[in-house]
């Protein structure tokens, strides 16, 4: 899969514009009414830990492949009509952007459960893993609620 | 030939990021990971432990699964993504 600044799907280091990437879905049917955004960022505090910065792995080809899934089966399951998936890659600062899930419907119902259940299954099938850096050191992370 | 794959703590718990094993003809993941205890010897126990997962070739697998020449295994902890 392609891992272009035009594709749906991308797993990237680089951070993302949410106003471009909505311009993007808006743009992509004149048929849309809705659209509904998803923007996960970088917590300082977590379970009790400060943390310093982020580091994000991920299987390259297969996480590209679950998160193609995702879109395809939201756009099969739901009465919508685009979804853009982004999940950023490396060392993330707290503060920073790291995930973006954006989803364009004629009706803001459908997108709203749509984009819901698509944040849900990227932390359950996608193998991406944190390891956050604390003034204790190094944690991967397990829980994600 | 198949190649195995460490990612996140299995890297560090397992002190590698890949594995090689030699296997003759196709056979299945228990046998594999009966050869990895060779180099490993608590595989399962990390891996049972650590609540990891196991992919063949990016695909969900489990023990009885087959693995043929120049397939790629991964073992996958549990997964973290999206926010905290």
């Amino acid at each position: 899969m392609p891992n272009t600044k035009t594709a749906w799907i991308r797993i990237q280091e680089e951070d993302f514009s949410v106003e471009e990437e909505t311009r993007r879905v808006r743009e992509s049917s004149k048929r849309i009414g809705g659209i509904v955004t998803f923007l996960g960022s970088a917590r300082d505090f977590s379970q009790g830990r400060d943390i310093q910065e982020m580091d994000f792995e991920y299987y390259p080809g297969m996480a590209e492949k679950k998160l193609a899934e995702i879109r395809e089966k939201a756009l099969k399951d739901y009465d919508i009509i685009e979804v853009n998936i982004i999940h950023r890659v490396g060392k993330i600062s707290t503060g920073e952007q790291i995930v973006l899930i954006i989803v364009g419907a004629e009706h803001r119902k459908d997108a709203f459960r749509a984009c819901s259940w698509c944040i849900d299954e990227l932390k359950r099938i996608t193998p991406i893993w944190k390891k956050e850096t604390t003034p204790q050191g190094e944690v991967w992370v397990e829980q994600h609620p | 030939m198949v190649n195995i794959r460490f990612f996140a703590v299995m890297k560090k718990l397992c002190g590698r990021e890949n594995l090689e094993v030699k296997i003759d003809g196709p056979t299945t993941l228990r046998d594999i990971l009966n050869k990895v205890e060779q180099d490993i010897p608590k595989i399962r126990e990390i891996i049972k432990d650590g609540r990891s997962l196991i992919s063949v070739n990016q695909e969900m697998a489990n023990e009885d699964s087959v693995v043929r020449n120049g397939d790629e295994i991964a073992l996958l902890p549990p997964f973290a993504g999206g926010m905290v």
